[in-house]
């Protein structure tokens, strides 16, 4: 079947299986490999993108149902509005191995457009569906939640914690 | 790409689509695809063809209806969770809806997939017992109306026709002052398949148990209400003694599993444990 | 990008980071490869069988496919690690579920996947040998044994002696990227690999191995690295040398990327252990004597299991003297699948023994668990039961009060414990856990030294200064921490260095990335490396440029004094040294201190350069109506040396700390007649950001003059300690004794039932006759035989045996 969506904010017009994953569209066809494959059954959130702004996982949309929808993955998102919290969260240890990073980077924003201050709680509910193995999460709740609540930098010698 | 692709349809109307189904009988009905796609292309449906009810508008949204609501099968999880109107009157749903996979999944998955599915661990399902809701399939003898009771019928096997849609759900004004309450037993604290559900509605009045509807799942091959546990309390002031009588008729009632999640022992034990747990809440609301 | 500040103890964003959260780091499938071909996989349905008949019919395989069985190798059939005997594939007997029997590739990966039809495997059974009881039939993969003192008449004069028997089940990585690899053959007939992996230079040496290339022959570079935690120290040689068969079979570049499925039924895991304890202690709680078992299930092949023995005798003891200490070691093969290199290799498993048996004595004596390891805790100049003599950073005591004072440890311990029996019905079981751990940093006993491993660093153009090492960075953060070391080793700015791409044709062999000592062993020969070849700049300088002052670098600048103005960059300097004297490179290679000294046989001596030190308080919260238990918070205390970078160090805790709480609560292989059952994310559970406690991270700081500017390796630490302290915290809370993780819902509720039978042995046990202890640990159901009929469990019971 044929298929028009905007990806990135570009148009493209694409034949494939009704079935086939919006996540290998995005990775193979589109050379947009930024989107990643941690699990392939939507437990593990490393596939996030935006369709039409809400957060979903690139590897349960058919591209059957991509038609007339806007799609926005992690490299414009990066290099986009999201810049500076990029920057923020790298700075706040919210990145290690990166695999999971693009998926989160991607949920997370979705959420500060929504709630730029959210809590603790707010961020890891909204962050249940992304599997991180390297930080504990605590970098990226670092990186997100609101500064006032106890999110805890790590303390050394001679600093009060 | 394989040169056969399958048919693929995507129509803007109930009509429509019962159109598409009664040409071509066998077209997979689809919506947020979350359970469908798993596993990926190695588990492509059939070359019969695909039916996508997610452009459908009628089948999208809530709707007032009778002192109820009515929800069409393909309003997202993410709808109902935030709904006011599920939130204020249908707590428990909005609850089940709430812990239903992460965000993601939530924008993606419908209740009327979660009943099509008709998987053992639907959250919902307790939760549409309890409430006694019906569904509204339609189809080309028109539409009939099904209680979620007589709807699910097996493990993975449901009342609609091979060219029946799932269109609404509705969802019936509870009794006057009704406690509703849903909980999930998982692995983790969220992003879990069930070990054990259970869905309560009960009213208090003059101390006593008036009316108590328990629905349980993940503890048999589809989700089930539990008579004699309700039974076992109704009439009774919600207190301690009410509450462990109906705990232990509801874990009498199922002969749950060992599977990959849990135990038949533990699971039957929690269910004792959260059926006491809600009856005692009728007592002390929160 | 912004020249960031470098300085030792600051924490400048991770160079890698922004291309990492923006989605341009490329990973080992995403690197897109003209020409490229799939592989795929076909293994064994069976744990023990013979392969009676293997042919590929390519009709079948649904198109253009090639096919490679143990037939077609050219070299021997074995993955080079510690020997050979891992077989690349399967050839006459399949030892394990998922063994690989044969390989396809095809044009796509949807191709690859259906060619596998045309491979036709014929199985005839043979028994399997699934358990420890029944493996002691087959031989051993590996054995240890270490003695001091006298341990028989140390048990015998002993006031009480404890005894318990713990066990620990499998782990999975579940690094958030699959295993993958690239390889192909290039017209001059070398090799090349590319893809996820800690050490090129393991892949390197088990790819010239299995095809019989000179060394200069075969290149091997690492990718972006999508979290590894030991999954990616062993398993990529193997995947290597499948894709090389491959591509050589194809003639042209193929991928084998396992999608989580698979990647969790043919990867290794970390082994499931059963820990034995027979502790003699005097009535005041001191430890006479340690007499301790450890029973590993290493699965099919040796792997890396004797080292993770070593590792796992090394640290079975715990952080505390006695000199009477006795332990064997023993790796038992089944037919399962192969275990293997899991962050913190061995110390996991025998910390939580240790540390609960230190629990087990303070119940017995009446003491609490701050008190038993008060008692105990090792400090500087004492001797481990190695005889090694600790250094002064030996941080244990210090760890252990900074997290019983952060915590009010003693004081709501004991208000858990009297809370139990009077809660009201309904309210969450409150509970708080302590675990004092340790880990040693570095290779085991005489490794670095054997390796001697080498950096080198070099003048490169522009007057930079190139590092070359074949560190990976997996996470952990070696791109962010190389530079700061080599920018304050060498006086320079950030700008004046640039790190090589682990790649073997350009790198020396400066080490696997394992072991926590990236930033201690190879940063501490980045900084020779470094300044060496600063300094020979300088000096050059100053006879050449400067009438032979006395001159110094800082920050990238020459300066003739204190106060002077610059004289001029250092790559202005470096510039003109290539130029007017030439190329200028310097190999450091690691030197371990000369008086250390490790006796193999014995296991007597210097087992490690040195140990970071740690103490975790856990609190949870279990639902009485689920016995789900819920991490509230950790405070984790870490003597690190120095953290070179504070938050990458922390975050290696953080993450840590977590990856241990899942395997103490939630994480959970279910095994049955050999197979796996939970190979997908949906059922193989790992702790969401709603699972995770607030982990309050403390760095205690005693710089260590053999690291680098004091630091110490800090990335399998937190891996010991989290998961004696989190039963701990569920035991205090419940009072159901946790001998056994993970301590999931369903265990403790068999657990609560048996010790509801029980109620007055399981007193005995803790409170009067020495032995009883273990009788009553032996009494107690196995959890997982009702969750799992004719499941393979990591130990069964003594009795037994």
């Amino acid at each position: 079947m044929r298929v028009e969506l905007t990806v990135n904010g570009r148009a493209v017009a694409l034949d494939g299986h009704p079935m086939e994953r919006l996540l290998d569209v995005l990775r193979e066809r589109l050379s947009l490999p930024g989107t990643k494959e941690g699990c392939g059954e939507g437990e593990c959130g490393a596939c996030a993108v935006l369709l039409d702004g809400e957060p979903v996982l690139s590897c349960l949309v058919p591209l059957l149902q991509c038609g007339g929808r806007r799609i926005d993955t992690v490299e414009a998102i990066a290099h986009g509005p999201a810049r500076g919290f990029v920057e923020d969260f790298v700075a706040a240890g919210g990145v290690q191995c990166g695999a999971c990073t693009p998926g989160i980077v991607v949920t997370a924003w979705a959420l500060l457009q929504r709630n730029p201050s959210p809590t603790r709680e707010q961020v890891a509910e909204a962050l249940a569906g992304n599997l991180c193995r390297c930080t504990g999460y605590e970098g990226i709740f670092r990186a997100l939640a609101r500064k006032d609540e106890d999110s805890h930098a790590p303390s050394r010698p001679g600093e009060t914690s | 790409m394989s040169p056969s692709l399958p048919p693929a349809f995507s129509p803007r109307s109930l009509a429509e689509a019962c159109g598409y189904l009664a040409a071509e009988p066998g077209l997979v009905r689809v919506a947020g695809c979350t359970d469908l796609m798993v596993a990926g292309q190695d588990r492509r449906p059939p070359a019969a063809g695909l039916l996508d009810l997610t452009g459908i508008a009628e089948i999208r949204g809530i709707q007032e209806a009778a002192g109820g609501l009515t929800v069409g099968a393909a309003t997202t999880f993410s709808e109902l969770r935030r709904s006011p109107a599920v939130r204020a009157r249908f707590p428990a749903l909005a609850d089940a809806a709430a812990q239903i996979g992460g965000w993601q999944i939530q924008n993606r998955a419908t209740l009327g997939g979660n009943l099509a599915n008709a998987s053992p661990a639907g959250d919902s399902l307790p939760v549409l017992l309890a409430l006694e809701a019906t569904v509204v399939a339609a189809g080309p003898r028109g539409q009939r109306e099904i209680p979620y009771g007589e709807f699910h019928l097996g493990y993975r096997r449901t009342a609609l026709a091979p060219d029946e849609i799932l269109a609404w759900i509705r969802l019936p004004a509870p009794p006057a002052g009704a406690v509703q309450a849903f909980r999930k037993v998982g692995p983790r604290a969220a992003q879990a398949i069930s070990k054990v559900m259970v869905a309560m509605v009960g009213t208090v009045a003059d101390g006593r148990i008036a009316e108590l509807r328990l629905a349980a799942g993940s503890v048999a091959p589809i989700p089930v209400r539990l008579p004699g546990a309700e039974a076992a309390a109704r009439g009774l002031p919600p207190d301690r003694q009410a509450a462990e009588r109906a705990g232990r008729a509801a874990a009498a009632a199922v002969t749950p599993i060992d599977d990959v999640r849990s135990t038949a022992a533990y699971r039957a034990w929690v269910l004792e444990r959260v059926v006491r747990r809600l009856v005692l809440g009728l007592g002390s609301p929160p | 990008m912004t020249p960031q500040t470098s300085a030792i103890g600051t924490s400048p964003p991770r160079p890698d980071g922004f291309a990492k959260a923006a989605g341009e780091a490329r990973y080992a499938d995403d690197l897109a490869v003209p020409g490229l071909w799939y592989g795929s996989t076909v293994r064994s349905p069976h744990p023990h069988a013979r392969l009676a008949e293997l042919s590929w019919q390519p009709l079948k395989a649904g198109g253009e496919a090639v096919c490679v069985t143990a037939r077609d190798l050219p070299g021997p059939n074995g993955v080079q690690l510690i020997d050979d005997s891992w077989p690349v594939l399967a050839a006459g007997v399949v030892h394990h579920v998922g063994e690989p029997v044969a390989l396809v590739a095809a044009p796509s990966r949807h191709a690859a996947r259906a060619a596998r039809e045309g491979v036709a495997a014929l199985y005839e059974p043979l028994p399997p040998v699934l358990t420890l009881e029944e493996a002691e039939s087959l031989p051993l993969l590996a054995s240890v044994a270490m003695e001091t003192g006298a341990v028989e008449a140390a048990l015998a004069r002993a006031e009480r002696v404890i005894e318990g028997t713990y066990r620990t089940g499998y782990q999975e990585h579940v690094y958030i990227e699959c295993q993958g690899m690239t390889a192909w053959f290039e017209p001059d007939g070398g090799l090349a690999a590319v893809g996820s992996m800690q050490c090129p230079y393991y892949v390197h040496k088990a790819l010239v191995h299995a095809f019989g290339l000179p060394a200069e022959a075969v290149r091997v570079r690492a990718s972006a690295v999508g979290g590894g935690f030991g999954g990616k120290e062993d398993f990529p040689s193997l995947l290597a040398i499948h894709a090389a068969l491959l591509a050589r079979a194809a003639g042209r570049p193929v991928r084998l990327a396992y999608d989580r499925g698979e990647d969790i039924i043919g990867t290794t895991k970390r082994h499931p252990a059963v820990v034995r304890h027979r502790t003699g202690v005097s009535a005041d709680g001191r430890l006479l004597a340690m007499d301790i078992e450890i029973v590993l299930d290493g699965g099919a092949y040796r792997t890396l299991s004797p080292v993770v023995l070593s590792r796992a005798l090394l640290h079975a003891f715990g952080p505390y003297r006695c000199d009477n200490v006795r332990i064997r070691g023993r790796v038992l093969q089944t037919h399962t699948p192969p275990n293997g290199a899991f962050r913190g290799f061995g110390a996991p498993q025998v910390e939580f023994a240790a540390e609960r048996q230190m629990d087990r004595i303070a119940r017995a004596l009446g003491l609490d668990p701050f008190e038993v390891r008060e008692r105990n805790v090792v400090g500087p100049g004492d001797r481990l039961p190695t005889g090694q003599v600790l250094d002064a950073t030996a941080s244990a005591r210090l760890c252990l009060e900074e997290a019983a004072a952060r915590t009010r440890f003693r004081a709501r311990w004991r208000e858990c414990e009297a809370a139990r029996p009077g809660r009201r019905d309904g309210e969450p079981l409150a509970g708080i856990g302590l675990s004092l751990y340790f880990h040693g940093a570095g290779f085991t006993g005489n490794g670095e030294r054997a390796m001697r491993s080498p950096v080198i660093a070099r003048l490169a153009d522009g007057g930079r200064i190139e590092v070359l090492t074949a560190m990976t960075d997996m996470g952990q953060g070696c791109a962010a921490v190389f530079p700061q070391i080599a920018a304050a080793a060498g006086g320079l700015a950030g700008e004046d260095l640039i790190f090589a791409e682990p790649d073997t044709r350009d790198v020396p062999d400066s080490g696997p990335t394992v072991a926590s000592r990236t930033t201690m062993i190879v940063g501490g020969a980045i900084a020779q490396a470094v300044a060496e070849v600063a300094g020979q700049v300088v000096a050059w300088w100053s006879k050449a440029r400067a009438g032979g002052a006395a001159l110094r670098l800082q920050g990238g600048e020459l300066y003739a004094a204190p106060a002077s103005e610059g004289l001029a960059t250092f790559r202005a300097a470096a510039s003109a040294y290539l130029a007017e004297v030439g190329p200028l490179a310097v190999t450091v290679r690691h030197q371990p201190p000369a008086e250390h000294s490790f006796d193999e046989a014995r296991y007597q001596g210097d087992a490690y350069p040195t140990y970071a030190w740690g103490a975790d308080v856990v609190e949870v919260e279990v639902d009485p109506d689920t016995l789900a238990v819920r991490p509230v918070a950790v405070t984790a205390v870490c003597e690190v040396g120095r953290a070179i970078h504070p938050v990458l160090c922390a975050g290696q805790i953080e993450g840590g700390t977590l990856q241990a709480l899942g395997f103490a609560l939630m994480e959970e292989v279910k095994v049955n007649a050999g197979r796996y059952l939970n190979d997908r994310l949906a059922t193989y559970i790992i702790p969401t950001a709603q699972d995770s406690p607030r982990i309050a991270v403390h760095l205690l700081e005693r710089p260590w003059e053999g690291g680098p500017f004091g630091a110490k390796g800090v990335g399998e630490l937190p891996m010991d300690g989290g998961a004696p302290a989190a039963a701990a915290a569920i035991e205090n809370a419940t009072g159901i004794a946790v001998a056994e993780i993970p301590a999931t819902p369903e265990r403790l509720y068999e657990w609560q039932r048996a010790g509801e039978a029980s109620a007055a042995r399981r007193e005995a046990a803790y409170g009067q006759d020495p032995g009883e202890g273990a009788v009553a640990e032996t009494e107690r159901p196995r959890a997982g035989q009702a969750a799992e009929p004719g499941a393979s469990q990591p130990g069964q019971p003594e009795a037994a045996r």
